[in-house]
């Protein structure tokens, strides 16, 4: 389709049953589906003669640790043909397992062991699920929230045994992440006067 | 009596001038011939994506310098533009043409070391010395622009950090008047080189079909027919107001990647060229003081102007609550950033895609049933830099 309206029409009309919401921003359309529907909406914007999405740009997540359902999966598509891009979305918890997609994305592979290696998440028949990013034996996940920003083991070269060793982390001084966010909201006259200008816009 | 034949394993790197960087490359060898190839990445990774999370949105932009440290400036678009448009806020048309201008010298940049050390890999020494005296010239360019050759940190949301020096302009023409020359020396040396020629053509083919399958992009696309270049198809910036070709290949070879990218280094020129006939003296950041902080004459005379620069350098400006995916065409393919805000003065996530990395991962497709000795030509023709791939 030419027109971002027409193509969210037209995987609304089609996809009814798997879809949650559609929204269009920023010149490309975001879609939120179920977990279980991954396979067949992937399927049908990339072969549909409609959409084209042929590439898959990226896989990612998005770490919310307070919430049940605590990753967002995120697929970035792009369709030459249309020029569009599609950002395709749904939630799980931290133990669900996934469906991998390298039989439909060839280049899925190191995306997807990208994704287990940062975040944990593990993928159905994904055909080589290694860590792919960090150190060879590393633990943890480090691009979830709950990792800390220095990490656990710093190696160093030891003079005593004539090799390089694993340490746990020690900082002579805390990491320190100030807070500098104004807690200042305004006097009460300003605060009135910005809620009547919000509610006029 | 039979005799058991063995496939060899070879582990190619991690420290091998030919890897780019420190890639280890396990390479499956029934005699000569590569079976199977697996590359090991990671050596360089430095958590460029969680240390963004823990930084304001200013303070993160010199990790974009690092990732593909050949061609800074061209990261650090990606990054400006995604927050100029969840911000909404417009680029001076200065700040454009100059943001564009450095692009094109980054492109340049790489396009050079990727060439040149192209030819290193498979046996020509005398590329490498002359381009690198062109990147040289660039980089001073560079560094007096932003003050330093390489980690430039001079891009920003809502223009760039400051006015280009006195004379730097008439200087950049003058190059562009001497590069081209430059350009058909080299190719004097390699277009038409024998020995060059035998190491690249029909060698590393990548049909049509697979550069979409394995989300290729930039040269490695065009090199295979495929017209498509993100300045044109998505322009940002003053992209739309420049005239420049695409340049595709034919049979998507090693080869074909070369002359895409010496072509591509023509249209670069070209493209400077006219954003200097084109940029007119203007402001080069957005004036609105919540983003772009004072000048250092402002702060000496105004006290909102030094309340405004305490609080940009420790709090930051906040990012209202959006989820964009912006890309650019950086000389290695499609360059994007994927930025989550919160609201907050820091970015809630910032995933990095990066070109190299899906490059990369087809080596075994590619490789498979070549010669060991193609294996530097392929990776050569691939534009690896281990600062993008592994983040």
């Amino acid at each position: 389709m030419k027109n971002l309206i027409d193509l969210e029409k037209k995987i609304n009309s089609e996809l009814t049953t798997k879809i949650n919401k559609t929204r269009i921003k920023h010149n490309q359309i975001y879609i939120e589906i179920d977990k279980e529907d991954l396979i067949d909406v992937l399927l049908f914007v990339k072969t549909n003669k409609d959409s084209k999405f042929r590439q898959l740009i990226d896989i990612t997540v998005v770490d919310y640790p307070e919430e049940v359902q605590r990753f967002k999966i995120v697929y970035l598509l792009l369709s030459h043909e249309f020029n569009q891009r599609l950002i395709l979305s749904y939630f799980i918890s931290e133990k669900e397992v996934i469906s991998s997609i390298t039989s439909i994305f060839p280049s899925a592979n190191w995306m997807e062991r990208e994704v287990y290696d940062m975040y944990g998440v593990n993928f159905k028949d994904h055909p080589d699920l290694r860590r792919i990013l960090t150190d060879y034996g590393f633990e943890g996940h480090p691009l979830r929230k709950d990792f800390p920003l220095t990490g656990h083991i710093e190696s160093r070269y030891s003079e005593e045994q004539k090799k390089v060793i694993n340490e746990p982390v020690k900082l002579e001084q805390n990491y320190r992440n100030f807070d500098y966010e104004s807690p200042w909201e305004g006097t009460k006259y300003i605060k009135e006067q910005v809620n009547i200008d919000d509610k006029k816009n | 009596m039979t005799k058991k034949i063995k496939n060899l394993n070879l582990n190619f790197g991690p420290q091998h001038p030919a890897a780019h960087g420190v890639l280890r490359l396990i390479l499956e060898l029934d005699g000569e011939v590569v079976e199977k190839a697996d590359p090991h990445i990671g050596l360089l990774h430095r958590g460029t994506e969680k240390l963004i999370e823990n930084k304001t949105y200013m303070q993160a932009v010199p990790y974009f310098d690092r990732l593909d440290y050949v061609a800074p400036m061209n990261q650090e678009h990606a990054f400006a533009l995604a927050i100029e448009k969840i911000l909404g806020i417009d680029v001076p048309i200065r700040a454009q043409f100059i943001r564009v201008m450095f692009c094109e010298i980054g492109r340049i940049l790489s396009h050079i070391l990727n060439v040149t050390t192209q030819a290193l890999d498979v046996g020509a020494l005398t590329p490498s010395l002359w381009g690198f005296e062109e990147r040289e010239t660039l980089m001073t360019f560079y560094e007096r622009a932003s003050g330093s050759r390489l980690h430039a940190n001079y891009f920003r949301a809502g223009g760039v950090h400051q006015d280009l020096p006195v004379g730097l302009e008439r200087d950049i023409a003058k190059f562009c008047e001497t590069f081209p020359k430059v350009i058909d020396d080299l190719e004097n040396l390699l277009t038409d080189n024998r020995i060059f020629k035998q190491r690249n053509v029909d060698i590393g083919i990548v049909t049509k079909e697979d550069a979409l399958d394995y989300s290729f992009s930039g040269v490695m696309i065009r090199g295979s027919g495929v017209p498509w270049d993100l300045r044109k198809s998505q322009p940002y910036d003053c992209y739309d107001q420049l005239e420049f070709k695409i340049p595709v290949g034919k049979n998507g070879d090693c080869y074909d990647r070369y002359l895409c990218r010496i072509e591509e280094m023509k249209e670069s020129v070209f493209i400077i060229k006219q954003c200097l006939a084109k940029m007119e003296k203007g402001p080069i950041k957005t004036f609105d003081g919540k983003i772009s902080p004072p000048s250092k004459k402002e702060i000496k005379q105004s006290m909102e102007a030094l309340i405004h620069h305490f609080k940009l350098f420790t709090e930051g400006y906040r990012v209202p609550k959006d989820e964009i995916y912006t890309a650019v065409e950086a000389p290695k393919g499609e360059f994007g950033v994927y930025l989550i805000s919160d609201g907050s003065s820091k970015p809630y996530k910032c995933k990095i895609r990066a070109p190299g990395f899906s490059h990369l991962q087809s080596m075994d497709y590619l490789i498979k049933g070549h010669m060991l000795a193609d294996v530097p030509a392929v990776l050569g023709s691939l534009d690896i830099v281990f600062g993008e791939v592994d983040r």
